[in-house]
């Protein structure tokens, strides 16, 4: 296992990239923002399941409240409507609020939580709603050979 | 002693060089090249205007046309018709008559500005990370194999997803990609000519608005043309009337022939709402219940005036093509082996290169380090340095070529990036510089995603060079000496 880091800056200094691995969207219910909870087998060595898939609740349940239909979706909806949309150049949708929520959060998740494993994750935005694109860390210092090689060829052997 | 010097210098090193993005102000060497806008390197057919506030199709003509014909025959109507109808009916009717004209306006420009919901292109890893995928599922043959899908089943329906082999992504469903704008488009309606524009998740209720309100317009107009006509007939005879007011009949023949389509158009597409349909599904019959007995629309809301109110008011999602941000130096690529050329046989020196080409990116990237897996052979598409770029274009890019441990090849052609290295093999410092140097002549326009024009060619190098002499263990030096005498004999080779 990759030696702890400290912060993201310190492994933003001194890692090298292994790996990446991408949790795909999950659309067993409809077109709504939601990535499948399914913990990949690359990062089996490297966090915890449930601290995974907690992480991964809990954008989903971002998503949805982002994507929700109900009352205040429509008010909002109605009143930009009536003022042609122009209310949006000063307003900013609650859709784009939960966004920067979301972003907050994954800071957040990164630096407490996968930055001192090794991991980091990327906005979903970033990479157009399609992908959590989880990047995999490799101390360049005494476990990258070992590590690095073997998570080359574990890359090639899939 | 080696590696205690290493870590030192690793320490004081890493203090000498930001991490931060670097700026023109860190390249004094290289000329202040603009920071560009994504919209500028957007991959699909679409025109961008007023600095990418603007997205449209790349055929506009028809789109003028409908400018043209609604602004003429509104401006007709205002002055030749309202002044008689506010005179002897009402002066509500032009009040009217200009609220709907504006509003038709601004839903049309909405609609045609705007961005229908694109869908960016997948990244080279994701991309690859896919093909891996489907190649395990499939079993990997040489030719493209056949077309890629993958099932969901929502709702209780089964949903084939397609694989977009332009994307390189699996389609969300309902979406579908636009031939006319190289894109994929979430929950693509249709490719409307007379907006200049795809119709999809973002636009829709822009350009229903705009149909609704066109046919309210279109009806309001021809009523109180034909009104005005009858006035005038009733006191000077019809065709003393036509006389009086030519552009009336210009204005009835327009209306009159817009009035079917427009119409028609809305009642269609009304249809569509409240069923919660695209036009691409109502066209292939997606859900019609001819298809068979239990098939049902998995996404419809159950009731009409739910399936509306989600169309039309419903959250409105944000682009997620970003025209206007400022493209950043690419976070770390994986450079997959697409082609499976191996430049590099020795595991080891998947070492070496993974700790040279790093250092490198360190000084133009704010995010991480990268390290190229060593199968890269030119495997990214698009990725070039330019800060190396100079010296190093006349080198042979994209190809397989190792590192040569001949200085004269690849250094004597960059001797203004590497003026302080002469070309001794024997010195043990100088030995780690030139090879992971001559790496970068060869390997980094491919290898190290850098903003274009940032990275700089002169003393940033200063740095890395001593960087990497601290970074090296003497270990792997055997190993680069192994690569760069293959390195050498596959270039006599070339």
């Amino acid at each position: 296992m990759a030696t702890e880091f400290h912060n993201l800056q310190e492994l933003r200094h001194s890692a090298s990239l292994a790996n990446k691995v991408f949790v795909q969207r999950d659309y067993s219910e409809g077109t709504t923002c939601r990535f499948q909870t399914k913990f990949p087998s690359e990062l089996e060595s490297r966090i915890e399941r449930k601290l995974f898939e907690d992480t991964v609740k809990t954008l989903n349940n971002y998503y949805a409240e982002a994507e929700k239909i109900g009352g205040q979706s429509y008010l909002e909806g109605c009143l930009a409507c009536s003022t042609a949309y122009l209310i949006f150049l000063c307003m900013e949708t609650r859709y784009e609020k939960v966004l920067k929520k979301i972003a907050k959060y994954i800071q957040e998740q990164n630096e407490k939580i996968f930055a001192p494993r090794g991991l980091l994750i990327t906005d979903p935005l970033e990479r157009g709603m399609r992908v959590i694109e989880i990047s995999i860390y490799e101390d360049r210092g005494s476990s990258g050979s070992s590590s690095g090689s073997s998570s080359v060829s574990g890359s090639t052997a899939r | 002693m080696h590696l205690g010097v290493s870590e030192s210098m690793r320490e004081c090193e890493y203090s000498q060089i930001s991490t931060r993005s670097s700026t023109p102000m860190e390249t004094p060497y290289k000329k202040r090249t603009p920071k560009r806008r994504k919209w500028e390197n957007f991959k699909g057919r679409n025109k961008f205007y007023c600095s990418g506030r603007i997205m449209m199709a790349k055929q506009t003509g028809v789109f003028y046309l409908t400018l043209v014909l609604i602004l003429v025959t509104c401006g007709l109507f205002f002055t030749f018709d309202c002044p008689f109808l506010a005179l002897q009916l009402t002066p509500v009717i032009p009040v009217i008559g200009g609220v709907l004209f504006l509003f038709v306006l601004g839903t049309l420009l909405r609609t045609s500005f705007s961005d229908p919901g694109v869908l960016p292109r997948a990244t080279a890893d994701e991309a690859a990370d896919l093909e891996r995928q489907i190649d395990v599922a499939n079993g990997s043959t040489g030719y493209r194999p056949p077309p890629r899908t993958k099932e969901v089943v929502i709702n209780g329906q089964t949903v084939k997803l397609k694989y977009c082999f332009t994307c390189k992504i699996f389609r969300p469903p309902r979406a579908s990609h636009c031939s006319l704008c190289d894109n994929c488009v979430e929950r693509f309606d249709h490719h409307c000519p007379w907006v200049g524009n795809c119709v999809g998740r973002r636009n829709y209720r822009f350009f229903y608005m705009f149909i609704l309100s066109l046919s309210f317009l279109t009806i309001f107009i021809f009523s109180f043309v034909i009104t005005h006509i009858i006035l005038r007939s009733h006191r000077s005879g019809f065709l003393n009337a036509l006389k009086d007011s030519p552009a009336s009949v210009l204005e009835v023949v327009v209306c009159f022939f817009s009035v079917w389509s427009i119409v028609g158009l809305s009642g269609f597409h009304t249809y569509l709402i409240s069923s919660n349909q695209t036009t691409n599904e109502d066209i292939k019959g997606s859900w019609s219940s001819k298809r068979g007995k239990d098939n049902y629309n998995p996404y419809s809301h159950g009731n009409i005036f739910t399936n509306c109110c989600a169309a039309l008011c419903g959250p409105l999602p944000p682009s997620l093509i970003d025209r206007r941000g400022f493209i950043q130096s690419d976070t770390p690529q994986l450079a997959p082996p697409t082609n499976g050329i191996t430049m590099y046989g020795a595991t080891q020196s998947q070492q070496s290169h993974m700790a040279a080409t790093p250092l490198l990116q360190q000084q133009s990237s704010d995010p991480v380090i990268l390290t190229a897996s060593p199968e890269n052979g030119g495997a990214l598409p698009g990725r070039t340095s330019l800060g190396l770029g100079g010296p190093c274009t006349s080198l042979p890019l994209g190809q397989p070529t190792p590192p040569t441990s001949t200085p004269s090849l690849s250094c004597h052609e960059s001797t203004d990036m590497l003026p302080i290295h002469g070309h001794s093999h024997t010195h043990n410092h100088s030995h780690p510089h030139q090879e992971p140097m001559a790496h970068h002549c060869f390997l980094t326009p491919e290898e190290v995603p850098s903003p274009p024009g940032m990275l700089p060619c002169g003393s940033p190098m200063g740095h890395s060079h001593t960087m990497q002499a601290g970074f090296y263990n003497p270990a792997s030096q055997d190993s680069l000496h192994e690569d760069s005498v293959r390195g050498l004999v596959k270039l006599s080779s070339v």
